[in-house]
């Protein structure tokens, strides 16, 4: 029998405000357990939630960049659990009225094709805190300062059908949310997290088999990986009789183990209604006008803008925007006047390796854009070639100034002027006197291949400096006499 | 509502109910059942439910910190805390 | 001293005939003597009070003081109060120090306003007899052998026997009103909103609010000012100007319409009530109001609803209450689920398990259209019941309670009989409006509860009504025998 995978996915992003969803206590990472709980995290008695107007700008944001309709009117409701990093005794969240209706992502599969991910709304919650297993005396420990940060949960229709296309979508909405700057993508920190849902069918079989959720995965290794088992039990459990029962299941990449944490009949009966405590949130125009102007540009018309008038190659302009500083760097060394093809070459070159060897971040270039502009610029009106533009690069990346102070320090100025130049040939053919009787005695399509030994001792007394363009033209021309 | 029921509801709530009083509770709860009971007889179709009294809308605050470190103020009143946490029994995923 | 008003008690103090750490003292004194019998403090906090007091003396010295600076009021203990014990009435909270005041607190400090103590109260406000408390039952000071009513007995009977000047209190469905008029006093429920939540224990958020218990509508005019406004702690709190409370106080009834609902003087209210209610409608007349007969047809919806919705949100809003970071932990938990039930059972009285039940059936899984969805609807149809009445009519009245105060025990085996104590009180929360009661007679030495309801934010209008009323009667100015 041949099996079809079914996915589609629930991913909690966690959003970049300064403060909580309800409270204004801070949300930064790893600060000293409940040091950023304050009463309303906590769930004192008599306190009350205020929502973060910046936590329904980045959701918004969100709504923008997927091509979803923004909800003029939503409600929080309470879904009831008992949990001890769930203070309240419920979630804060959105229902039926949640603030992102339903959207999509187009995602590009390895093999250049292109698959579309429906999504089926967005809606904004609180995130719970974190129960530390440690041993305290056969006790758990709790810290809520993660408690109240704001999240929306982004849930996929069931789209994808094996792991590769999950790994994508899940990689390319990493990129979209940190693109557009409502999440710092930072998924050691549990930032971004990912739940599975997985079914299998006979192929061809039009109705959806029995699923199960594999909750909580926040790397895209240990997804691929968790997806990939899943697949593999289910199928097996299927063609050795069984039935696959609807149940939320953990997967340890430690291990490389998965296993049932609930099944669907001890799963609670939330009773959601809404929240008395908050009232209906009304978007007006003016609000969302200003979430629209604060949209950065979308990775997507990024690349096309890249392809387009600046003339990168698709893969050019694909590395470019795999990652928000990157893009910035080259946007900003474009504005500085940087010729485009030469700024990605360098970039995904030279710099990358550099800034990899220095462990450095591209924000912490010592190269500035403009002053890989002015190298660019150097390198296009053939002030330097190639092999001294690296020389060039080396001074700028030592902070020896700009590329024109660096040229003029290291004279590295390239030799493009004809009687410097004849001169030079005039005495290599003098030194070999030999080779130039053999080149004008080969035939005419053998010449051409002769002509490098010339190039490479002209370049040699040149120290390098000489231009290659002027210098293989004057060559050929004093070589044919 | 039978026994059942409320021990389920009691499941729910956390709440634990000694058998010697599942009867008089659910006796209980079954005689403020038949009182809400009620509303099945009132018309309500095409009315919209009224989660609020006031058709007020949700203000929004400013993304700013405001709230200090209170930790030491919060755990004083704590029934087991150590270093910082709240401790509680065993948490099995 | 103690028969005085908050308005005579503030000119005093202003002038300096009487200082604040006099006054304090006096009523300190009369809690110490009378209280042990009464139970209407959870907490007194002698201490704290005098330094207040003192504090507030200083501010006098300077001029320019508040108007009510120096006076003495008792807090429901559903308020929080920094460093004193906020109990709401409950085992789960009995150790719980309030590390934060609640807005209202915060704000009649700032006027100098001194707090003598913590009232007490039904168990998270969820009962009309104050017979639901962890710290025992109140007991009326007109009859001690009958409740002083709920859930904020304890404020009632404070102020009914003179141990303080006037009290908070909350009304989620007639907690107010119901034992101001069981203890004779006046007790005003602002509109929903008008009053900060933030710092007051939640039982029903979206049917809670925060008001005032005094001798008389006058005290509570010039109380209510400091209580009311938007507050950025409260999402429900309305932004809408606070009023002059006391610029209606004199204004004559000449032009007044009244509204007298049917569904309020049918089948359940005694007749010796129904005739107090009616001859206080007829003095109202005498001093210049019209009344007509009006219909609030989905008054019969009311009790139903309630018990559906104040449940519901109940359940949710106790749910915090898990013996993890405050409050009533159980010993030697098992484990968590253990944790949980235990503390929660052990640390909840019987009422309040009840409602958590009763509030989670009606929101589980299949019963949520046929309970929460109706019952919300319900509440719509009430609410326009009463949008359509204010057309044509300035206000309503009507009985507060069916019957005066009636023995301990009387009520608690039958909890729907119990609820049906606040029949004509729980409307008004569910549509959000403004209610009050004042006293309009006595039966067998009981006393009677007259109710005013207005309009949205009609506080001002509904005080100079009462204080018209109280300026031709002597209702508001009877004391018990014993605590005079």
């Amino acid at each position: 029998m041949e099996w079809e995978t079914v996915i589609g996915l629930e991913i909690h992003v966690q959003l970049a405000t300064k403060t909580k969803i309800f409270s204004g206590a801070s949300t930064a990472y790893g600060a000293e357990p409940n040091t950023q709980a304050c009463a309303i995290d906590l769930a004192m008695p008599g306190t009350l939630p205020v929502p973060n107007r910046q936590a329904f700008k980045l959701a918004a944001m969100f709504g923008l960049a997927i091509d979803a309709p923004i909800a003029r009117r939503s409600v929080f409701e309470r879904k009831n659990y008992f949990y001890p990093d769930l203070p309240k005794g419920y979630q804060t969240t959105q229902l039926d009225e949640p603030i992102v209706g339903a959207g999509h992502v187009d995602i590009t599969l390895d093999d250049g094709t292109e698959h579309r991910v429906r999504i089926h709304h967005a809606h904004l919650e609180e995130d719970a805190g974190k129960s530390l297993h440690e041993d305290y005396h056969g006790m758990s420990g709790i810290d809520l300062n993660r408690a109240g940060t704001p999240l929306i949960e982004i849930v996929t229709e069931p789209d994808m059908r094996n792991a590769e296309q999950a790994v994508a979508f899940a990689k390319k909405l990493h990129g979209l949310v940190v693109a557009i700057g409502i999440c710092d993508g930072e998924m050691s920190q549990g930032s971004l997290r990912f739940d599975v849902n997985i079914s299998v069918r006979p192929k061809g079989q039009k109705e959806l088999g029995i699923r199960t959720e594999t909750k909580n995965l926040n790397s895209f290794k240990f997804m691929e990986e968790a997806i990939e088992l899943e697949v593999e039990r289910q199928i097996s459990v299927i063609e050795s009789g069984g039935t696959i029962r609807q149940e939320t299941r953990l997967y340890n990449g430690d291990t490389k183990k998965a296993r049932s944490m609930r099944s669907k009949e001890d799963s609670n009966d939330y009773r959601y209604f809404p929240c008395p405590d908050l009232l209906p949130v009304i978007l007006d125009d003016s609000f969302l006008a200003e979430v629209a102007a604060a949209m950065p540009e979308l990775p997507e018309a990024k690349r096309a803008r890249y392809t387009g008038d600046m003339g990168l190659s698709e893969y050019d302009a694909k590395v470019l925007t795999g990652d928000v500083a990157t893009a910035v760097y080259f946007d900003a060394a474009v504005n500085a006047g940087a010729i485009p093809k030469l700024a990605a070459n360098w970039i995904m070159g030279d710099l990358a390796a550099f800034l990899n060897r220095q462990e450095l971040t591209i924000k912490q270039s010592p190269v500035t854009p403009a002053a890989l502009a002015g190298l660019t610029q150097r390198i296009d009106d053939g002030t330097v070639n190639s092999k001294m533009a690296k020389a060039v690069f080396e001074g700028m990346a030592a902070g020896e100034g700009d590329a024109d102070t660096v040229i003029e320090a290291k004279g590295l100025k390239q030799v493009s002027d004809s009687g410097a130049l004849e001169k030079i040939i005039d005495d290599v053919m003098a030194n070999n006197t030999q080779q130039v009787e053999g080149y004008r005695a080969a035939p005419e399509d053998k010449r051409a291949k002769m002509v490098g030994f010339f190039v490479g001792q002209c370049m040699k007394a040149s120290k390098g400096q000489a231009d290659p363009k002027q210098l293989n033209q004057l060559l050929v021309k004093k070589l044919n006499g | 509502m039978n026994r059942e029921d409320i021990q389920q509801l009691a499941k729910l709530a956390q709440l634990h109910i000694a058998d010697d009083q599942v009867d008089e509770v659910t006796n209980r709860i079954s005689t403020v059942l038949a009182l809400v009971d009620q509303l099945s007889a009132v018309d309500t179709e095409g009315v919209a439910p009224m989660a609020h009294p006031l058709d007020a809308v949700q203000i929004l605050r400013a993304d700013e910190i405001t709230e200090p470190n209170v930790r030491e103020q919060m755990q004083a009143i704590a029934p087991a805390t150590e270093d910082g946490l709240f401790l509680v029994p065993k948490v099995i995923d | 001293m103690h028969n005085q008003t908050v308005a005579q008690l503030v000119k005093q103090l202003q002038s300096k005939a009487v200082s604040s750490v006099e006054l304090t003292q006096h009523y300190l004194d009369r809690i110490q003597q009378n209280d042990a019998d009464l139970n209407s403090f959870i907490s007194v906090t002698a201490e704290q009070a005098l330094a207040q007091a003192k504090a507030a003396d200083v501010r006098l010295a300077q001029g320019n003081a508040p108007t009510l600076c120096g006076l003495p009021i008792a807090h429901k203990d559903i308020f929080c109060t920094q460093g004193v014990r906020t109990s709401c009435g409950s085992k789960m909270l009995d150790n719980f120090i309030a590390p934060y005041d609640a807005t209202i607190v915060q704000n009649y400090q700032n006027q100098g306003v001194v707090s003598l103590g913590k009232t007490n109260m039904d168990e998270f406000a969820m009962g009309s007899s104050n017979e639901t408390s962890y710290y025992g039952p109140v007991k009326n000071p007109w009859a001690t052998h009958c409740v002083p009513g709920g859930s904020s007995g304890g404020s009632a009977a404070a102020v009914a026997a003179r141990l303080a000047p006037a009290a908070t209190a909350t009304d989620t469905g007639g907690s107010i009103r119901q034992p101001a008029a069981l203890c004779g006093i006046s007790g005003l429920k602002p509109t929903y909103g008008r009053a900060s939540r933030y710092g007051m224990i939640a039982f029903a958020s979206s049917l809670d609010q925060a008001g005032l218990m005094a001798q008389t509508a006058e005290d509570i005019a010039l109380l209510l000012g400091p209580l009311s406004g938007f507050d950025p702690k409260d999402s429900t709190s309305v932004d809408h100007p606070v009023d002059d409370y006391t610029r209606l106080l004199d204004k004559p009834l000449t032009g007044l319409r009244i509204g007298i609902p049917d569904e309020y003087f049918g089948e359940g209210l005694e007749a010796s009530t129904e005739k107090c209610v009616r001859e206080a409608i007829a003095q109202f007349e005498k001093l210049g109001a019209t009344t007509k007969s009006i219909k609030l047809p989905h008054t019969s919806l009311s009790v139903p609803a309630y018990y559906v919705i104040a449940p519901a949100e109940c359940s949710a809003n106790l749910s915090r209450f898990d013996g993890v970071r405050y409050g009533y932990r159980c010993k030697n938990p098992q484990d968590l689920d253990d944790l949980y039930s235990r503390s929660r059972s052990e640390g909840f009285g019987d009422e309040v398990k009840r409602r958590i039940l009763v509030g989670a059936y009606a929101l589980s899984a299949g019963y949520y259209d046929a309970y929460y969805a109706k019952a919300q609807k319900a509440r719509r149809l009430i609410k326009q019941d009463f949008v359509a009445a204010f057309h044509d009519v300035d206000l309503i009245m009507g009985p507060t309670s069916p019957s005066p105060a009636f023995e301990f025990g009387s009520k608690s085996a039958d909890p729907v009989a119990m609820y049906l104590e606040d029949i004509y009180t729980i409307a008004t929360n569910l549509a959000g409006l403004p209610g009050m009661s004042i006293p309009c007679g006595l039966v067998n030495g009981k006393p009677i509860g007259l109710q005013i309801i207005g309009n949205y934010f009609d506080e001002a209008q509904m005080l100079g009504v009462a204080h018209q009323y109280q300026q031709a009667t002597h209702f508001h100015t009877l004391a018990p025998a014993n605590y005079k």
